[in-house]
């Protein structure tokens, strides 16, 4: 019981001051490339007020902005986890500290769309396309790489934890969305069999090409993916819906089924009210979103060499907090690349300020990279796409070299 | 005069795409048009319904779901009554049902503070203060009431606060199966969902009975209009959108008393005592808060291309300053006039004066549901429920006509829909794929279940990803294809054929279950309607 606790309390930070960190430090493992490389993306539905959670507290603006929401400097009671002496982390994000301190993860700031909406939904849909401003596009930007790179018709190649496919991963190409690896099975033999049948003989494109993907995806998890799942390396994931899906997809990666892309949303960000600071509402969903991601690492351990981490949100929150102590609808945010792969210890990007006149529309923090450049510099270094593929998952954005933002290593 | 030309045109459309026939009507008498009417017009055909609606035609059978109050409804009627809580107000429900169980939930939690190691979400050994502890259970609420039962069973009070839920969710299903009243059925859920309010946001569930009691259902074959105006008035509106929050700027004291009235936890309220140091910070401001008007106009009335500004969006938030409720209270809805912005404010171009108090809210009411946005935004939307994920634009066109001509009467916008060529044509036939709130009613009324409890079939729907009354973003569960085709989905649905036809779902029996019952549940033709 004891031991549980103190595990919990001290997480990811314990395996470095015990002196064994993982071994995806060895950067040599990436570099062997015989490994497929693996691609986690997770969405923070509902928009993260990025300035909360890499808190710029090196700029006085954002403390006139929010009197009652702001994250502290650093040193004070509940205040930011310093990184570079401008910004902090939120202090309930102490486990991505270590990652932070092995150089394993980067912070992209000011990061999103060009596109000018504050719809939860339109932001999303453009981001899940990569097509900012453009609601036509039929499929989203992952599956456009999973056609684009079409050597193998394997049905686990992508996952979605989730229960309904996200836009990200739809589209023509082979992609499974699931609630988890274990219930992902029609338990009647007899029954499955039959269902098998009528669905192979089925007409109806959609269907059969979907019930096609479950049946493939079922028979190999049978073989795979047996019994209780153990974490490795001590990882202690958040028994919550996120915890349990980056568990999943842990899972999925070690049993060698041919994992390539997965994804996991983290939900219940949009905190127009009583926000909180360094403890309330949003702390609470930081603590599980970094928690969860941090035993993620730990526990791919050095697997974590081939993996690239990605996290993203539809849009920031406006820069001064709302009169009900919460925030509304902004535009630029922060994103998280983690990886052994990864230049990390480093907040990339262009900071604009956060003084009025430097704000977009007067109140946002303003957008100085275009998330394309992150995720196109992550499906061309990370994921090893030429640049023709690149130009198929990008249309209508010109994919350039001189535009990432030098987060990986090539 | 409008009326005239109207039927002129759908005329033409009817002979131009059945050149021929002279056919005087739009509706074909085909026993598949009567099985996809059924399909799209109900939560799915009953052993005998087709015999049915072919003796009386299939434009009565229509007629006659477009006006919901003349058909009897008495087995429905009786099968409800033993939901207690399906009739009680807000009040009653927040101090006999919510309220208690928050107190015992509280003091369990101080209670249990040093001892249980408790789900590291739910509460982090680092943060054991009550404070901490209430505001993560606001924006947790979907997780709460499961994580309730995690530490034995649970006490009176917790089983009586349940009950609320788990009746609502009941009804739902009753509803849905037995209503005679189908039409009726399928609105109200496409409505609620239209103005989704999310029973896991804190005092949302307290006034979940009464927001669709009495906000949607009495409204969804009447005028926009009144539905707009009973939702956007309603508590369960006010509290999960925020706007009960949204004070004038120069409202007087800070922490005055409807600030101060959630306190009780029954909503996200302040977290963690006292504000953070921020050395510069000036003192806290109250002021306006967007979310509600964003989402009025972007998902109730305009649609997100609509044609509103940011500007837009914060004078419609101005205008909406000072409603508020008293969530500790179960309170109904309030207007403070020392909390409205009564400066004038401009709305789409529309002046509203100073001056106008409570007015406000109805002038800008008005405007959006006067707003040719909104008439198509709605068609769209009707049209898409009824024919297809992508419905012909002729028809929504034909639709907003209508919605607008008759002032929002949406019986008049239904009945355009489904009784248009666009509706009958065989393209619209099995287009759409089965939400699983669909799939699930649609086959208990196939082989006609006896539903004694509906409480697995709602935690099926959980696990398909649809929980009933939890649907948390404002926008609603989608409805297309697109969303509900998923490998885990079908494994879900095919498992749930399998029960359903071996009689394992405790609380729902079907009678002499066929031999290949399993396989036409599971199969791809039933998950289309």
């Amino acid at each position: 019981m004891t031991s549980r606790r103190v595990f919990l309390k001290s997480g990811a930070m314990a395996m470095v001051t015990m002196g064994f960190a993982p071994s995806f430090l060895a950067r040599t493992a990436a570099a062997t490339g015989t490994r497929k490389k693996l691609l986690i993306t997770v969405f923070q539905r509902g928009a993260v007020d990025g300035l909360n959670m890499v808190v710029p507290y090196g700029e006085a603006d954002y403390y006139r902005a929010r009197p009652s929401i702001a994250i502290a400097r650093p040193g004070a009671a509940d205040g930011a986890i310093d990184l570079n002496g401008f910004f902090g982390l939120h202090p309930r994000m102490s486990s991505f500290k270590p990652l932070w301190d092995r150089g394993d993860l980067a912070i992209v700031h000011a990061s999103g769309s060009h596109d000018t909406t504050r719809s939860h939904f339109d932001a999303q849909d453009y981001m899940e396309s990569a097509t900012p401003g453009v609601k036509s596009t039929s499929d989203g930007w992952l599956n456009r790489y999973l056609q684009a790179k079409d050597d193998e018709r394997n049905p686990l190649r992508a996952v979605a934890l989730t229960q309904q496919m996200p836009r990200t991963l739809q589209g023509v190409a082979p992609a499974l969305a699931m609630g988890n690896t274990a219930d992902f099975a029609v338990a009647d033999i007899s029954a499955r069999t039959s269902f098998e049948e009528i669905y192979q003989a089925a007409q109806d494109k959609s269907l059969h090409g979907t019930a096609g993907e479950a049946f493939d995806a079922m028979r190999t998890l049978a073989k795979s993916t047996s019994g209780r799942y153990q974490p490795a390396n001590g990882a202690v994931y958040p028994r919550s819906p996120f915890g349990q899906a980056l568990q999943e997809i842990a899972r999925l990666a070690k049993s060698d089924v041919g994992l390539e892309i997965a994804f996991a949303e983290s939900t219940q960000w949009d905190h127009h009210v009583n926000q909180g600071a360094g403890s309330g509402q949003m702390a609470n969903r930081l603590d599980d979103f970094s928690r969860g991601i941090a035993a993620l690492a730990q526990d791919l351990g050095e697997r974590m060499a081939d993996t690239v981490i990605l996290t993203m949100s539809e849009f920031g929150r406006a820069v001064a907090e709302n009169g009900s102590r919460g925030t509304d609808h902004g535009h630029g945010n922060a994103m998280f690349v983690i990886g052994g792969g990864v230049k990390g210890r480093e907040v990339y990007g262009t900071w604009p300020g956060l003084k009025a006149d430097q704000r977009f529309e007067g109140r946002d923090l303003a957008v100085t990279t275009d998330f394309r450049d992150v995720f196109s510099e992550v499906v061309m270094k990370h994921l090893g796409a030429g640049a023709p593929t690149a130009a198929k998952v990008f249309p209508g954005y010109q994919v350039k070299a001189s535009a990432f933002r030098g987060i990986l290593d090539m | 005069m409008w009326t005239r030309s109207f039927a002129a045109l759908s005329l033409l459309a009817v002979i131009a795409g059945r050149p021929q026939a002279g056919a005087p009507t739009a509706i074909p008498a085909t026993d598949d048009a009567i099985v996809h009417a059924l399909n799209r017009l109900t939560f799915g055909p009953r052993p005998g319904d087709v015999a049915r609606v072919k003796a009386m035609g299939l434009q009565n059978w229509i007629d006659q779901q477009l006006s919901p109050a003349r058909i009897d409804n008495a087995t429905l009627t009786a099968r409800l009554a033993r939901l207690e809580t399906l009739s009680l107000d807000s009040a009653t429900i927040q101090h006999d049902y919510s309220g208690p169980a928050m107190v015992e939930r509280r003091q369990r939690k101080l209670e249990n503070t040093n001892t249980e190691p408790p789900d590291p979400v739910m509460r982090p050994p680092s943060r054991p203060e009550a404070a901490s502890a209430r505001s993560r259970r606001s924006s947790l609420g979907l997780v709460r009431a499961e994580a309730d039962t995690r530490g034995g069973p649970p006490s009176d009070v917790q089983r009586k606060d349940r009950q609320v839920i788990a009746d609502i969710e009941e009804a739902k299903l009753l509803r849905a199966v037995y209503s005679e009243r189908q039409l009726e059925e399928v609105l109200v859920d496409f409505w609620f969902n239209h103005f989704n309010v999310f029973a896991g946001k804190g005092a949302t569930r307290n006034y979940l009975n009464e927001y669709e009691r009495e906000a949607i259902r009495p409204n969804v074959l009447g005028n926009f209009r009144d539905m707009l105006e009973a939702t956007a008035k309603s508590p369960a509106m006010l509290f999960y959108l925020d706007n009960w929050e949204n004070v004038s700027a120069d409202s007087p004291s800070p922490r005055g008393a409807e600030r101060r009235a959630p306190r009780a936890g029954a909503s996200p309220t302040r977290a963690g005592g006292p504000s953070p140091a921020s050395p510069e910070g000036a003192r806290p401001k109250r002021g306006i808060n967007e979310n509600f008007a964003r989402e009025l106009m972007e998902l109730h009335t305009l649609g997100v291309d609509g044609g509103y500004t940011q500007a837009d969006i914060v004078n419609v938030a101005r205008a909406l300053t000072g409603w508020t409720i008293r969530p500790r209270e179960g309170s109904g809805t309030l207007f403070v006039q020392r909390l409205h912005d009564d400066e004038e404010k401009t709305v789409l171009g529309h002046t509203i004066k100073a001056g106008g108090g409570q007015n406000d809210i109805e002038q800008v009411l008005d405007v959006l549901a006067a707003h040719p946005s909104t008439a198509r935004h709605i068609a769209t939307r009707l049209a898409a429920r009824f024919v297809s994920d992508n419905p012909p634009t002729a028809l929504v066109d034909r639709a907003a006509a209508r919605f607008t001509a008759t002032r929002g009467d949406l019986r008049e916008v239904v009945r355009t829909i489904v009784t248009s060529p666009e509706f009958f044509s065989p393209d619209a036939y099995r287009a759409k794929v089965k939400t699983p709130l669909d799939f699930v009613t649609s086959a208990l009324r196939a082989t006609g279940a006896e539903v004694r409890s509906a409480v697995p079939l709602a935690r099926e729907l959980r696990e398909m990803g649809m929980p009933l009354y939890f649907c948390q973003p404002p926008t609603g569960y989608n409805d297309t294809a697109s969303t509900w085709v998923s490998a885990g989905g079908l494994v879900s649905r095919m498992n749930f054929a399998v029960a359903l036809s071996k009689n394992q779902l405790r609380g729902v029996h079907v009678a002499n279950p066929s031999a290949d019952l399993e396989t036409t549940i599971g199969s791809p033709a039933f998950q289309r309607q």
